[in-house]
């Protein structure tokens, strides 16, 4: 099956082994993802504080590009996600909005019609895959693992497109399929605290530690995530949050495409399960091959 | 009698100081109206993740917006404190899109750099936009300089070594990634910029 892709600026950069995983897996799959020709940011959160009408106009050049390319339009990222969907709907809901925002891009010869679904990558692995095909690709069951299934905030929230808003559950019967067990999560929908890890990092921290703790009572021995902040937060902090609680975390943050590559057989460097900051081996090695 | 008459004065300067119209402002957003909607129920105070450290919690700052408290508003940490979870959009009583207002209010104080000097969230956002305008896209290496640089340069000296690590996983790029028609896309920033001048 065919989708439009749209990566997303972290998974240029600090996000990089979730594009590698991504693409290690989605032949396997059978799916094939193009990327959107010359697509921009979508202004994520950042940007919608400080002009929201430019910050709905670049979404929306996104938006106006997917349509012509075709195709249903795949972020793997939770916050491109939120912001493309919600300009979406918004610009359905909002007409006066609409206006402003075709003569911006009608300047530059572009036109949306509406016609783009916005989908995360994980609704396109349990949704259009499904989880039967997902078991028939499984090589290496991970037995004995318990993992986290860790959500975040954006991917089921404002718009619910595909799980519940609060208990989501389609990460937790992915786990299942591979042959790991979910642990009991309730905070599996919280928000890691974006970037108050950096603009207020007293508080930062603190979101940080209460998912880290509640993953540790929970005897997990790892945690995936579906989003490239959440995965820095609890992994390149997992340091700081010990020195300020006094903890002894060492809970490896993988993406969940990293646990599937591992389940589907796919060797450790084409994973890039490596580039983590907390050391993943002595937890998974010994499904590595 | 003296007494009396002090409380009616600093009665009468507190509502002088009121905006009543700030309502409106705030409508100007798409479902930005429903504000008016709000019944006090607290539901959003009481899913926010972040409410506990806030100045004001989110219930007590719609009710500052219909008094028309403008300036206490705007200045507040609480609209920085607010990490876009949506946790409270989706429990809202009355579907109000708070996260929205959010935005809305956090738009406003940089328009009017209200915000106060010690919030370091407006730095990252404008950093943020800085570069997406340049390049098209966020470029996560150099605005976590920049940002460092202009907030706590002897921070940034303590991240080297996390730095350097993810630098040597080729996961802090060098160099910018860009998008090829920057032209286009500058394009529809200046018409919107006009089109929200008029406005």
């Amino acid at each position: 099956v065919r989708y439009t892709y749209f990566p997303g600026c972290s998974l240029e950069a600090t996000a990089v082994p979730y594009q590698i995983s991504i693409s290690a897996i989605s032949g396997i799959l059978g799916l094939e993802f193009e990327e959107l020709k010359d697509w921009n940011c979508c202004g994520a959160t950042p940007y919608m504080s400080i002009k929201e009408m430019i910050a709905f106009a670049i979404s929306a050049k996104n938006l106006a590009l997917a349509e012509r390319q075709g195709g249903d339009l795949v972020a793997p990222c939770s916050a491109c996600f939120t912001i493309l969907n919600k300009t979406n709907v918004y610009l359905k809901e909002f007409p006066k909005l609409k206006e402003r925002i075709d003569i911006a891009l009608n300047e530059v010869g572009l036109k949306y019609n509406g016609g783009v679904i916005i989908r995360h990558l994980l609704d396109v692995f349990v949704r259009d895959v499904g989880y039967d095909q997902l078991a028939t690709k499984v090589k290496v069951r991970l037995e004995g693992l318990k993992v986290a299934p860790y959500y975040g905030c954006q991917i089921v929230r404002p718009e619910q497109m595909f799980d519940n808003a609060e208990m989501p559950t389609s990460l937790d019967t992915l786990i299942l399929t591979l042959g790991a067990q979910p642990i009991h999560f309730p905070i599996k929908s919280q928000c890691c605290g974006g970037t108050l890890s950096v603009t207020k990092e007293k508080l930062g921290l603190r979101m940080i530690k209460d998912i880290l703790l509640c993953a540790a009572q929970n005897d997990a021995d790892c945690i995936v995530t579906t989003c490239p902040l959440c995965q820095i937060n609890l992994d390149v902090y997992q340091k700081k949050v010990n020195k300020r609680y006094r903890q002894n975390f060492s809970i490896p943050i993988l993406y969940f495409t990293q646990l599937m590559g591992l389940a589907m057989g796919i060797p450790v460097k084409k994973l890039a399960i490596k580039k983590t900051i907390t050391p993943v081996k002595p937890v998974l090695g010994r499904y590595y091959i | 009698v003296k007494k009396e008459e002090v409380e009616l004065k600093r009665d009468i300067q507190l509502e002088k100081s009121l905006t009543p119209d700030f309502l409106e402002e705030v409508y100007t957003i798409p479902g930005g109206e429903r504000i008016k909607d709000c019944i006090q129920c607290g539901t959003c105070s009481g899913s926010c993740p972040a409410g506990y450290e806030m100045e004001y919690t989110p219930r007590q700052l719609f009710a500052m917006v219909r008094a028309g408290m403008r300036d206490e508003v705007l200045k507040s940490d609480t609209i920085w404190t607010c990490c876009s979870c949506y946790l409270c959009v989706v429990r809202c009583p009355r579907q109000i899109k708070i996260t929205d207002i959010m935005y809305a209010l956090k738009c406003l104080a940089i328009k009017e750099r209200k915000y106060s000097k010690h919030i370091k969230a407006p730095v990252l956002a404008k950093n943020f936009v800085f570069w997406v305008n340049k390049f098209g896209r966020n470029q996560e290496t150099y605005l976590t300089i920049s940002f460092f640089f202009l907030t706590n340069i002897f921070k940034m000296l303590g991240q080297l070594p996390l730095a350097t690590k993810l630098f040597f996983q080729n996961r802090l790029p060098i160099f910018p990634k860009k998008v090829k028609n920057l032209n286009q896309l500058k394009t529809i920033i200046n018409r919107i910029e006009k089109l929200e001048e008029e406005r």
